[in-house]
């Protein structure tokens, strides 16, 4: 069976884990931009990374048989400096013109600082004027409520902003229920150590139902683990449920939720 | 607001069989972790430390029967202040629980 891992960050890992995640059934990922552990010096940095994303990387997963896309934003990780931020969002719109882009992220917060946040609004406007789907990082362990709030009232703010095109990643049973319920998209994170287990993702799946949820590993240089779609399908299958209903969640979800940039050019099959 | 639309289709002995003995072992973590810090030569400070009043404060919920367990610990261990500093500067990474009024 095909799966889709829409949140992983493959510039961070090895041809090996391509080899892996195709033999497992994977087809097509989506790649935000994110901070790759240190802070970059320049916005030279950053124009490398978003050829990175945009020329290089969708030729490395095209090599293992899987379909490529990218999302450009600066990071709240380094969007601390609001004017640095500026001129690192005042290269973003070349990228938008790639083939490969399917929109703005992730964008966010991380300290959940009045720094950050002035830089997600105007990201969130940047997303509005280019017509982009919007992919949002929600902060870590005990800021994560609080930021998830946040980013929601920032995006609701923004009256050019349709929530259906807009998905809040990193959900947990604390916040999943609001971001659903606030018409948005969430996305359920499968990590060793923090964020969710694949069986807590699939209990959240039980009590919030199969609509408008996606799976994914945002594998990347941290204790993370590339094949955690397929162990949520492991698990999702031992609990008895149906084929369609794991195909639903791990690959027409994020198909239904990507088709909504006109540069998706993949074909649920 | 919880929807449970979807039910498993195991039995509750189906859900004891396959999940017991992880969780049977994640307990006894949690225990020698208490254990382990009743033998540090401070032992009596550990109590007053946010991160482990926050732990015990969630230790409760594991037992009162109620709905939504995971949900509601996570929110024992998150940022309830409402205020938002200028800058990440000085402020330091998250430790899994917050300093609330603290
Ligand atoms: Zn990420």
């Amino acid at each position: 069976m095909k799966y889709i891992d829409p949140h992983i960050h493959m510039v961070s890992r090895t041809t090996d884990d391509y080899m892996r995640m195709a033999l497992a059934g994977c087809v097509c990922i989506t790649e935000p931009a994110f901070w790759n552990a240190f802070d970059r010096g320049s916005v030279h940095g950053f124009r490398d990374y978003f050829v990175q994303l945009t020329q290089y990387e969708p030729r490395r997963a095209g090599k293992y048989g899987i379909e490529y896309y990218s999302w450009i934003c600066i990071n709240p990780k380094e969007a601390d400096d609001p004017a640095f931020a500026r001129e690192v969002i005042s290269i973003i719109p070349e990228f938008l013109e790639s083939e490969r882009v399917v929109g703005i992220g992730e964008i966010g917060l991380n300290k959940n600082t009045k720094n950050e946040l002035v830089i997600l609004e105007e990201q969130i406007a940047l997303a509005s004027e280019y017509d982009q789907l919007i992919l949002v990082h929600t902060p870590h362990l005990e800021d994560k409520l609080k930021g998830t709030r946040l980013i929601m009232d920032a995006i609701s703010a923004n009256s050019g902003i349709d929530p259906d095109r807009v998905l809040i990643d990193h959900a947990e049973e604390h916040t999943v229920s609001e971001i659903l319920d606030r018409g948005y998209w969430a996305g359920l994170t499968i990590y060793p150590n923090t964020k969710c287990t694949p069986q807590r993702a699939v209990d959240i799946i039980e009590m919030y139902g199969p609509d408008r949820i996606w799976i994914n590993s945002a594998a990347d240089w941290g204790d993370s683990d590339p094949l955690s779609v397929p162990k949520v399908r492991f698990e999702m299958r031992q609990r008895g449920y149906t084929d369609e209903l794991i195909e639903k969640i791990t690959h027409r979800n994020p198909v239904e939720f990507l088709s909504q940039s006109e540069r998706f050019h993949y074909r649920y099959e | 607001m919880i929807k449970e639309k979807i039910h498993n289709t195991l039995t509750s002995k189906e859900v004891i069989d396959r999940y017991f003995p992880e969780n049977r072992a994640k307990l006894i973590d949690l225990a020698a972790f208490f254990d382990r810090m009743d033998r540090t030569s401070d032992s009596h400070a550990a109590g007053s430390d946010y991160r482990l009043t926050a732990f015990f404060e969630a230790l409760n919920i594991l037992s009162d029967g109620e709905a939504n367990r995971a949900g509601r610990i996570l929110e024992i261990f998150s940022d309830k202040t409402a205020e938002l500093p200028q800058s990440a500067d000085g402020v330091k990474g998250a430790t899994g629980a917050a300093k609330n009024g603290e």
